[in-house]
């Protein structure tokens, strides 16, 4: 079986035990703030970072490319409270034709 | 009955996104078959795509599946809170779980009683899942006809949708300015760590942001 195989299968398990350890633990967990805190960021932080790689780096290598343009205009559209589909084909459109003409 | 069609129409609008999810997988070099396992089994859009955005860009499996449970655990935190409302027991809770995201969640707490906030959780979880999956499919096998995900714009579609689904939670100082703090760390030290390390490592700066 290829690595790959095995990722998709243990983040699949994890994810899922997760999901299920939630539904059998008592709800007075949650009244432990710093716990709530910082499973609150989480998803910030690790979002953010992803955000960075995908759009800024190229393997280990920061890259600046059409990838960026995209990206700001999906913030642009974000900012402006434009609707969820149009914020993804807004950034893809562009980034796309950024890509077509070597921008 | 409205409750229904709203949780029904959440799903569509989430599910669809699925599109670009199995449409990126591909891209990445997955297979069609994985793509919809993952849809079918990880079932949480934001690991899906960090997992595919971590093994494609040649990063470590073990960062992928880190990265992918840790991105896991806010579903965690909504499960103590729905098993509460739910009062499931045995099967039942085993699917309610798997059901238990954002939107389900989200839509479960907008009710005003017990008995719609249960129909809220069913409805949308289910929604989500059918549409989500039924797209996935559909953004894998289509990726497979278009060639290069650049020309399409597919290599933005993940971060802006992870830009979408992050905003909302900026409102305040103390999470922009951690949201800043794990840009520039994971773009300082990407040159020098394994792909996928400059992602994972974040987790330290939400520990810090959150003690106090």
């Amino acid at each position: 079986m290829s690595s790959t195989w095995i990722v998709v299968i243990a983040t699949s398990f994890a994810a899922f035990s997760l999901k299920f350890i939630g539904h059998l633990i008592p709800e007075s967990w949650l009244e432990k703030p710093r716990v709530e805190r910082i499973t609150n960021y989480i998803p910030v932080v690790l979002l953010s970072g992803l955000i960075a790689m995908q759009t800024l780096t190229e393997k280990t290598k920061i890259v600046i490319d059409h990838r960026l343009a995209g990206l700001t205009v999906a913030i642009i559209a974000v900012i402006a409270k434009l609707p969820f589909p149009v914020i993804i084909l807004g950034a893809m459109a562009t980034s796309a034709i950024f890509y077509r003409y070597r921008i | 009955m409205s409750i229904k069609r709203d949780s029904i129409s959440v799903g569509l609008a989430v599910g669809a996104a699925g599109a670009a999810f199995g449409a990126v997988a591909v891209a990445s070099h997955f297979s069609v078959l994985q793509a919809c396992v993952l849809s079918l089994f990880l079932f949480s859009g934001a690991s899906q795509f960090a997992l595919v955005a971590i093994i494609g860009g040649g990063g470590s499996p073990w960062s992928a599946l880190a990265t992918g449970a840790f991105l896991g655990t806010r579903n965690g935190l909504y499960g103590i809170r729905m098993a509460g409302l739910l009062q499931n027991r045995g099967w039942q809770r085993v699917v309610s779980a798997h059901i238990t995201i954002d939107e389900s969640t989200g839509m479960a707490i907008a009710q005003d009683n017990v008995e719609q906030a249960r129909t809220a959780f069913w409805y949308t979880g289910f929604g989500v899942f059918f549409f989500w999956n039924l797209f996935t499919l559909l953004g894998a096998v289509g990726a497979k006809e278009i060639g290069s995900s650049a020309a399409w714009g597919l290599d933005v579609a993940s971060p802006s949708i992870f830009v979408a689904v992050l905003w909302p939670r900026l409102k305040e100082l103390r999470p922009k300015i951690t949201a800043l703090v794990a840009v520039a760390w994971a773009l300082a030290i990407t040159h020098f760590v394994p792909v996928g390390v400059p992602i994972l490592t974040t987790v330290i700066i939400a520990v810090f942001a959150g003690w106090n």
